[in-house]
């Protein structure tokens, strides 16, 4: 195996940490959406931490896409 | 499958997804041996500069007592910043509002600067969101010593916990203390660079498939759904991690004000 | 049938293309010299121009663009209340008014109630007054009345008793020529009269 094969496939693997970002977000919006329905009145208050976690996990998974990135063009 | 290559490698020519975040230097200067060459980033820094500027000046000049659209957007964004200092960081955090609004406003402006096409974003460089980062990161630990003296050592003593699990707790609060500057800037860096690059590669896919010719060319429309739905999300990304950005210091100031850990 | 799998061949190639552009993409980022952000010839001018202008916007925020906004805050902040406050000051005065305005209701009706009583007792008693004075000067006709009427009725049975006496003494003569004396006849007289 040549080191640019080897690297296309070390990229995608650095991708699987996107799996946990996945997992983590919908966790964080099902668990919003399921306490929102027992009590919707106190939803709105929630909605920026909502956010904040949200993008907390999104960036936890994008360093694994920037392992990838840095692979490919690093 | 050729011909395929070369369309792609000529394409890849101009908008490789790693292109746009090439420095581009367009004043070469030097001082003191330094190279301070003006860049398309110092351009962009410049601008952000003067539109926040000229925009706070704008907004505040009337001083109205009823606002009007501009003096509340301003006023908005100055009680948005003020009441996360207030709930994060207390009253005493308010010493240091100015400063973590520079740091909101700098960051967002330079941001959203970056989602207008064909600009820099200057926030998608490791090297500018780490000296941020590490500014955060220098400047509170400063004010943790100026305040608690060496009892902000006790910031890596977390309490109710057994003695005979110090030697493990202790090594790993200090590093994860250290590494708050790379966590810190990476998050912000990883997210502008990885939303930039998918964004392109998917205008790079409807380039390929528009190009194709043909009925096929339309098969171009499903990535450029896409790509308008992920423009809208990088915009929401955009401002979290400016928002995010000044949480995490917030947060950072609060321990070394408070130490309550 | 047919568009379906232009389609799919249309996606196959732009995939195709896609991953061509990403490893030519990776071949000229490689040519360049790897990531422009891990160029470190690139970090001094982006630091020198960070810095300057983070500086410069920590100055102009801290300086002038905040004061300000804290500023007309605080004022509009300060406007509120002093309103708020004239609102509570106002709202107490015109409480205070509307209680007086009630006592002097409530005096008013009292004093009016005291007129009219007053007013009623002294007409009350001026009728009274002249009532009595009705009354009595009725009761005194009455009492003139009822004597005169007992002075003619004493006056008529005196008259009565003596045309009884004389009668009797006439018929007694007439009858027996038993010339019974007045006294004798008086005494009959009073003996029957007086059991009637």
């Amino acid at each position: 195996m040549d080191l640019a094969s080897a690297k296309m496939i070390g990229a995608g693997l650095a991708c699987s940490a996107l799996i946990g970002a996945g997992v983590g977000i919908g966790n964080i919006f099902g668990n919003y959406l399921s306490g929102a329905m027992r009590n919707p009145s106190a939803a709105p208050g929630q909605f920026t931490n909502l956010l904040i976690g949200f993008a907390l996990a999104e960036a936890t998974g994008l360093f694994g896409l920037l392992i990838a990135l840095i692979i490919l063009y690093g | 499958m050729a011909e395929t290559t070369e369309v792609a490698g000529h394409a890849a020519e101009a908008h490789g997804p790693m292109h746009q975040f090439e420095i581009k230097r367009l004043v070469p200067l030097e001082f003191m041996g330094y190279d301070i060459t003006f860049t398309n980033a110092s351009l962009m820094m410049i601008l952000a500069l003067v539109f926040i500027s000229l925009f706070l000046y704008f907004a505040m000049s009337r001083r109205a007592l009823v606002p009007g659209r501009i003096q509340s957007t301003a006023e908005m964004l100055y009680e948005y910043v003020a009441d996360m200092v207030r709930g994060s960081v207390g009253k005493e955090g308010m010493k240091y509002f100015p400063w973590i609004f520079t740091i909101f406003i700098f960051i967002l402006t330079l941001n959203m600067f970056g989602m207008v096409p064909g600009s820099f974003t200057v926030t998608s460089h490791i090297i500018v969101t780490f000296a941020l980062a590490a500014m955060v990161w220098i400047t509170v630990t400063l004010i943790g010593f100026a305040k608690h003296g060496l009892g902000y050592l006790k910031l890596f003593i977390p309490s109710g916990v057994p003695w005979w699990l110090m030697p493990v707790i202790v090594p790993i609060e200090i590093i994860s203390y250290l590494i708050r500057p790379i966590s810190h800037s990476v998050r912000l860096f990883a997210n502008m660079m990885a939303g930039h690059t998918m964004l392109k590669v998917f205008a790079g896919f409807v380039v390929g498939l528009g190009s194709l010719g043909g009925i096929a060319s339309l098969g171009g429309i499903a990535p450029i759904a896409f790509l308008i739905a992920f423009t809208g999300l990088e915009f929401l990304v955009a401002f979290l991690q400016a928002l995010i950005f000044t949480v995490l210091t917030c947060i950072y100031l609060n321990d070394a004000l408070h130490m309550h850990h | 049938m047919r568009a379906v799998t232009a389609l799919g061949k249309a996606y196959w190639r732009a995939a195709l293309a896609g991953t061509a552009m990403l490893a030519a993409g990776t071949s000229t980022a490689l040519a360049e010299g790897g990531l422009p952000q891990l160029k470190t010839e690139d970090f001094s001018p982006q630091l020198f121009w960070l810095v300057v202008t983070f500086l410069l916007l920590f100055w102009v925020m801290s300086k002038i663009a905040l004061p300000r906004i804290g500023e007309v805050i605080e004022e509009r902040k300060d406007r509120i209340q002093r309103d708020l406050a004239a609102a509570e000051r106002l709202k107490g005065e015109t409480e205070k008014a509307l209680s007086a305005y009630e006592k002097a209701l409530s005096d008013a009706r009292g004093n009016a109630s005291s007129i009219a009583r007053q007013t009623r007792d002294t007409l009350n008693a001026e009728v009274d007054k002249e009532r009595k004075a009705v009354e009595d000067q009725l009761a005194k006709k009455l009492a003139d009345a009822e004597a005169s009427i007992g002075a003619t009725k004493d006056k008529a049975l005196a008259s009565v008793k003596d045309i009884a006496g004389d009668t009797v003494t006439a018929i007694v003569g007439a009858l027996s020529n038993v010339s019974a004396t007045k006294d004798e006849i008086d005494r009959a007289l009073a003996a029957s009269g007086g059991n009637k």
